[in-house]
């Protein structure tokens, strides 16, 4: 099984992806944005970072890179697609997946270790969670609001595209505490929280039970493996 | 050189924390007559040579499909200035 990550110049989290992609037990396979070639993989990580210094709209000029247009051909035609913090804000401008991002509510820049509840499990990133799961990754972002107009609220909430939501504290005021969205098909999801942040004990979130012990993203990864494996 | 304008805003609908800061900063000042900012984005784009309808058209495309997130804000406006 063979994941690949972009990297876009301004990615900071592709090799935290790569290695949490080794640690799920699939190969991480390094893509380049500027390339027209997914090398062949299985499924695709889109990173977290400030691609092009988020200029424009955050993950807005990455949406157009070359290697966007393959992403959305493999994408359309049920290829796994994963997109953390700004490669959410990527699909999301690129209209992979519904409603966009602005500012934090409260202007500021926020890290906390962020409590979400699991809104559907039966995506290609999260059929190894329970429906109803509450699980606590790292968040950190500026431009985390998500917002969509009325209708495509309502067409989500009723399709189960939302996948993750806030639990305990809403860090950036998005609309109805929404974290993470899937399209229709549940192949492509989006979150602003970081699971490759939590997939190796002594490296992630504080836990109840011991500092930095958090492993709960590890299962988007092991779900992708899983969903592939399936199909 | 003939420069092309387009303007962005936030959807009225979008909270704009932005200009909600400048809104209290003003207020702070006691510049109070003012009931709410918003904050938008001026585009320039400059070009070589005369501005047609082909390239204005072009350039609302533009405006739409790059230089504006049709999910949270609109074109508001395309002018041209020499």
């Amino acid at each position: 099984m063979r994941i690949g990550v972009i990297t876009f110049p301004g990615s900071l989290d592709d090799r935290d992806a790569q290695r949490a992609v080794r640690l799920a037990g699939a190969e991480p396979v390094a893509l380049w944005h500027g390339d027209h070639d997914l090398a062949g993989v299985d499924a695709i990580v889109l990173p977290g970072g400030f691609s092009y210094g988020d200029y424009l709209r955050a993950g807005a000029i990455a949406s157009h890179a070359p290697i966007m247009a393959e992403v959305i051909d493999a994408a359309n035609a049920g290829m796994p697609v994963l997109g953390i913090c700004n490669g959410f804000q990527m699909l999301a401008e690129a209209r992979l997946l519904p409603g966009a991002h602005t500012r934090n509510a409260h202007q500021q820049f926020i890290r906390r270790d962020q409590k979400l509840s699991v809104e559907n499990a039966d995506t290609a990133w999260t059929n190894q969670f329970e429906t109803g799961a509450e699980i606590i990754i790292p968040l950190k972002n500026a431009d985390g609001r998500f917002v969509a107009d009325d209708e495509t609220i309502r067409r989500i909430e009723g399709n189960g595209q939302v996948v993750f939501r806030y639990v305990d504290v809403n860090p950036n005021g998005s609309m109805n505490d929404i974290a993470g969205v899937s399209n229709e098909r549940g192949n492509v999801v989006g979150l602003m929280p970081h699971p490759e942040h939590a997939t190796e004990p002594g490296f992630g979130p504080d836990m109840t039970d011991a500092m930095r012990s958090g492993t709960d993203g590890l299962a988007f990864f092991t779900s992708a493996i899983a969903a592939l494996t399936r199909a | 050189m003939p420069t092309i304008l387009v303007e962005v805003m936030p959807k009225a609908e979008i909270l704009d924390p932005q200009g909600k800061a400048v809104a209290g900063a003003l207020s702070r000042l006691g510049k109070d007559r003012y009931t709410a900012v918003r904050i938008g984005k001026r585009f320039e784009l400059t070009v070589d040579g005369p501005v047609d309808d082909a390239m204005l058209a072009e350039v609302r495309g533009i405006a739409e499909d790059i230089l504006a997130n049709t999910v949270i804000e609109d074109v508001v406006s395309i002018t041209v200035t020499e």
